[in-house]
């Protein structure tokens, strides 16, 4: 029997696809620009993100300061590039800690059934009933205020999301013959779900994923917007603009770019992610 | 009717349990010691012995539940470490005044997203479909904290139009207390507004294929009787679910907006409790929202039922 995963000639059907989407590559080419910078910033020629000036507070945006300098003479547009790996690293680690939490716990829902569904199902209800941005303060809150916690706390409130569509994915493939042929020639339950189930349930979980990134990375500006996030001095787009706000009228620039860059960030997954459903969605083919 | 209802509320009941031992679970898993805070400054062995005595930490974990339980369910959520005031009572001063936020919120996003998503599907591939939808994309990816900045700049700092911070109830002043929430309401409608553009428009594409609209329009209607009469009512059903669904999001949204423009509402008390390590507050906000949000799913299924007569018939 051969495993029923998504073949190659169906990957590269949704490159082509994606490709042909001039939304979809728009958001890619948006994600891919910002991680070069996230990835970038150390060789980059820029100042150092820490290093203040107290004969260059608050310089409006200039050829020695592109995009200005902040309340205590820090590089805006140096600090924003650092800044950009907090938001990256903090939407992607904390989608994985999602998905690495709620696909298995869905998965088990959805293959087992009965009590074990019930159980996981009444917990999902309650845990989507906190919403999501309390839910990630509370969390946050008691975790004490630090970038890994925001993650941490990020990552477990995406996680009920994961839990309903693995185990509604679940519950649609493991009536499917395949699932049925592994489990006549005697697989056990753990080999049928990693082997049969889950690479059949993946494509849903991509999209997800990407766009619960978009979420993530808003969430964790929030919380570093309301100090619960990354702490000072270390650059990320939220804190910085936690400060922007208490010098609105002298300087407007530390509010305007760190802003503008999560927008675009959250855009470009945003975009990517609606590319990846059409182009993932077996309708549309 | 009401038996449904009363199927819906019993139904809930689980889900709010386990909602209440998350909530109370919450504080006891997680590292730091509550007397600690309690405390405050005192670090005195046999004051924090005291402490513990006093408010039951030796107990067995399932006997402090459900004390904890009683005390919720007779409306004590305990006391402000703060303020020393009833969690109840706090809550209760700042919820009208996020609630006038929501409502506000929800009247804008509905005034501008259904609208925009029937033009969009009407006018579907066209510019404005184009438009529309990157409008909509945009009010989704937009920071709300973000763009309350943006326009305390723009409309308060540059313009003068509005005040940039504060609140006045409407009870005392209501065109001030109308001027005062323009900003923020638009702040935190715009996601919402451009969430149910987008289902708006998917809803009436649904509809206007259907077999009925092309039998309506054999018959000679116009296009905005065929459009108005028919297909809206229609795909009003889903819209109206979603906006009750949508409302429960708003009372997290405000955290941010209110912080912003210092509202003194549920979300800056959250906040300000956070802080504070004011854990009493912040167990009572939580579970007051997530008993909003079941709430407000309850709302939505009793009006999908009440509005589509084919679901009431199978009662």
């Amino acid at each position: 029997m051969t495993e029923a995963t998504v073949p190659p000639r169906s990957r590269s059907r949704v490159w082509r696809k994606l490709r042909r989407s001039p939304a979809a590559l728009a958001g890619l080419l948006i994600v891919g620009f910002f991680v070069a910078l996230a990835v970038l910033a150390p060789v980059l020629p820029i100042a150092d993100p820490l290093a203040t000036s107290w004969t260059a507070i608050r310089k409006p945006p200039s050829d020695i300061y592109l995009l200005g300098s902040d309340d205590i003479g820090r590089d805006v547009l140096s600090r924003m590039i650092w800044g950009a790996q907090a938001s990256l690293m903090a939407g992607v680690i904390s989608v994985a800690i999602a998905l690495f939490t709620g696909v298995p716990l869905g998965l088990v829902a959805g293959y087992f059934g009965g009590w074990v569904d019930i159980i996981i199902s009444r917990f999902t209800d309650a845990l989507l009933a906190m919403p999501f941005l309390i839910m990630a303060i509370a969390l946050a809150a008691f975790l004490g205020p630090s970038l890994t916690n925001a993650m941490i706390a990020i990552g477990l409130s995406a996680m009920p999301v994961f839990i309903r569509l693995t185990r509604g994915q679940v519950l649609a493939v493991k009536t499917e013959d395949y699932v049925e042929g592994a489990r006549s020639v005697g697989l056990g339950h753990i080999d049928i779900m990693s082997r049969y189930i889950l690479p059949n349930i993946v494509p849903p979980l991509i999209v997800q994923a990407t766009l619960t990134v978009a979420t993530a990375i808003i969430a964790e500006a929030s919380l570093s917007f309301l100090g619960l996030g990354q702490q000072a001095p270390a650059p990320s787009w939220g804190s910085m603009l936690n400060v922007a706000k208490n010098f609105l009228t002298q300087a407007p620039w530390m509010a305007i770019w760190p802003g503008a860059a999560i927008f675009l960030v959250v855009i470009g997954f945003n975009l990517l992610g609606d590319g990846l459903r059409d182009a993932l969605d077996p309708r549309e083919h | 009717m009401p038996i449904y209802i009363l199927k819906r509320i019993l139904g809930a009941l689980p889900t709010l349990l386990i909602v209440s031992v998350l909530v109370f679970l919450l504080q006891k898993l997680l590292p730091g010691d509550p007397v600690l805070a309690l405390a405050g400054e005192e670090r005195d062995p046999a004051t924090l012995a005291l402490l513990r005595e006093q408010y039951h930490l030796n107990d067995p974990l399932v006997t402090q539940y459900f004390r904890w339980l009683g005390g919720v369910l007779t409306g004590d959520f305990g006391i402000s470490l703060r303020t020393n005031q009833p969690v109840l009572e706090l809550i209760g001063q700042k919820l009208p005044v996020t609630l006038q936020l929501a409502a506000m919120s929800m009247i804008f996003a509905m005034l501008i997203g259904i609208p925009a998503g029937i033009i969009a599907a009407v006018k579907k591939n066209t510019l404005l479909d184009w438009i529309a939808n990157i409008v909509a994309l945009s009010g989704l990816s937009i920071p709300n904290f973000w763009l309350g900045i943006m326009l305390i700049l723009l409309v308060s700092v540059n313009l003068g139009w509005l005040p940039a911070s504060g609140y006045e109830s409407p009870l005392v002043d209501f065109w001030l207390s109308i001027k005062t929430m323009l900003m923020p309401a638009f702040v935190l409608g715009t996601g919402l507004a451009a969430t149910l553009m987008r289902h708006t428009r998917s809803a009436m594409l649904g509809v206007m294929s259907a077999d009925y609209i092309r039998t309506a329009r054999a018959k000679g209607l116009s296009t905005s009787e065929v459009v108005l009469t028919h297909s809206f009512r229609n795909a009003l059903l889903p819209i109206i679910t979603l906006s009750a669904l949508l409302f429960g999001e708003l009372l997290a949204g405000a955290v941010l907006t209110e912080q912003i423009f210092t509202i003194p509402g549920f979300g800056k008390l959250i906040v300000d409790a956070v802080f504070n390590r004011d854990y009493a507050v912040v167990q009572g906000v939580v579970l007051c929202t997530a008993v909003g949000f079941l709430l407000m799913n309850l709302i939505a299924d009793v009006l999908s039922v009440i509005m589509n007569p084919r679901m009431r018939s199978a009662l």
